[in-house]
């Protein structure tokens, strides 16, 4: 330790509030024009630190089971009534499936249609909540061979959850759909009218852009578009919802509050620019739109 | 000097960790709240809630554990582990700390009650000056929704983590007197 006099250590430690401030100043500077090594930093030190999390993990989703469980026992009569009368109607519709495939099968023999691969997918574990106040994002434990790529498809058990954005060496970030950021072409499965998902941080993303005199309309199911090249189309996203204040939202499948386990889905696509291209976007030709 | 007294007993390695373990608590302690907060249990914006009490307590109570260079790696961890603008949480943090202290001999007097009500007018100022940040460092309007959210937590949490750091922080006084 260097022995520094007493007024030379109380003059350094007055002075060193207004530094560490012109610093912070300095870290927004930095981590606006250099965001590629703000997020190598930040997978780094979210690799370090996924496996501490993977583990603080267990005791949580333990206590989240035991709680949904008793919630379970407490209305396993009134679900039960529920389930039957489900079974019932999805007995029928099971018919109404078998019946179609059969008919699909029949046609697509006559019609020599070409099926489509079926994509290959992972899975791995949320482990982090990698959203801050103003952002929606999860960060995933893999294990250290594993092969992410960004603009990967993540869906939850149930439907779309969001796209991969950022990736470590052991650990990766998905940018879910109600984050703010996020822009999702989408088709209306009644209509076949082409719309955009627009998150707004709220647990319904709002639907943006659908062509005029097609309104969404409500209970309308919401599947992704092949259109920018960035989804495969059919992905199964929500149901359409009029909110009270009259906007179209979209009332996701996918649980984003209890993300426990995603899939994800590498369709070989790339229509998603590289960061580098968003960063900095060609000026617009003049006169032109 | 000659002035005789008990000689001080020398600085064994046992009193020397001692003394380090307490020194580098507070800051240990509230990364690695920080560092907790990131799991998810589908609370939005725990992490800056859950850094803002500790920050608060510990520069009002035992500044000498948390200096300035401490904070801003605190704010740096909590920048890079919410996904936040980088800075925005380290300005904030470091104004927060920085108005703390400049108060503190008005605010280590104050009743538990009195600290919470000031704590929300500091918890009230972070949200703000982080809503303006992120407005201003996005370049877009942000929702104020998950801003009121954050401050209603962080204002929530508090008196539950006072309660625990006042048991240690008079533990840790404690220790320090009966040396």
């Amino acid at each position: 330790m260097i022995r520094l006099s007493i007024p030379l250590r109380q003059a350094l430690a007055r002075l060193s509030l207004p530094v560490l401030i012109a610093a912070a100043f300095g870290a927004m500077l930095l981590g606006k024009a250099d965001a590629l090594l703000i997020e190598r930093a930040r997978m780094a030190l979210a690799d370090a630190l996924s496996p501490i999390w993977g583990a603080v993990q267990q005791p949580f989703s333990a206590v989240r089971d035991t709680v949904a469980e008793a919630q379970t026992l407490w209305n396993i009569r009134t679900e039960n009534a529920r389930l039957i009368e489900e079974n019932e109607r999805l007995r029928r519709w099971q018919a109404t499936a078998l019946a179609l495939e059969a008919e699909n099968a029949l046609l697509r023999r006559q019609l020599s249609w070409v099926p489509e691969p079926a994509p290959q997918y992972r899975t791995a574990r949320v482990v982090a909540d990698a959203g801050g106040t103003y952002a929606r994002a999860v960060l995933l434990a893999a294990g250290p061979q594993h092969n992410i790529r960004k603009g990967q498809v993540a869906l939850d058990e149930r439907g779309f959850a969001g796209r991969v954005t950022e990736v470590g060496s052991r650990s990766a970030r998905v940018l879910l759909a109600t984050d703010i950021n996020s822009r999702i072409p989408v088709t209306l499965e009644g209509s076949r009218a082409r719309a955009i998902m627009v998150g707004n941080n709220a647990a319904r993303p709002r639907l943006q852009h659908w062509p005029e005199g097609t309104t969404p309309r409500e209970g309308d199911r919401v599947v992704t578009s092949a259109q920018a090249g960035a989804f495969p189309a059919g992905l199964p996203v929500g149901v359409v919802r009029w909110s009270e204040s009259g906007a179209a939202e979209v009332e996701l499948f996918a649980q984003l509050d209890r993300l426990d386990v995603l899939r994800l889905f590498d369709f070989g696509l790339s229509g998603i620019l590289p960061p580098e291209a968003v960063a900095r976007p060609e000026p617009r030709a003049a006169g032109r739109r | 000097m000659d002035i005789k007294g008990r000689p001080e007993p020398p600085m064994g390695l046992l009193r020397r960790l001692d003394a380090g373990a307490r020194a580098g608590f507070p800051a240990v302690f509230t990364a690695f709240l920080i560092v907790l907060a990131a799991v998810p249990v589908g609370a939005p914006g725990l992490i800056a809630a859950l850094a803002l009490p500790g920050i608060f307590f510990w520069t009002i109570f035992r500044p000498a554990a948390m200096p300035a260079p401490v904070v801003f790696l605190l704010g740096l961890l909590q920048d890079l582990l919410s996904f936040a603008p980088l800075g925005a949480g380290v300005l904030t943090l470091l104004v927060v700390h920085g108005v703390a202290l400049r108060w503190r001999d008005v605010l280590v007097r104050q009743s538990f009650l009195a600290t919470w009500l000031i704590f929300c007018a500091f918890a009230a100022g972070a949200t703000g000056l982080g809503w303006g940040l992120e407005a201003v460092l996005g370049w877009h309007l942000p929702p104020t929704t998950p801003g009121i959210t954050q401050f209603g937590v962080s204002v929530g949490l508090y008196p539950m983590l006072a309660w625990v750091l006042t048991r240690l922080h008079t533990a840790m006084r404690r220790a320090e007197l009966a040396l």
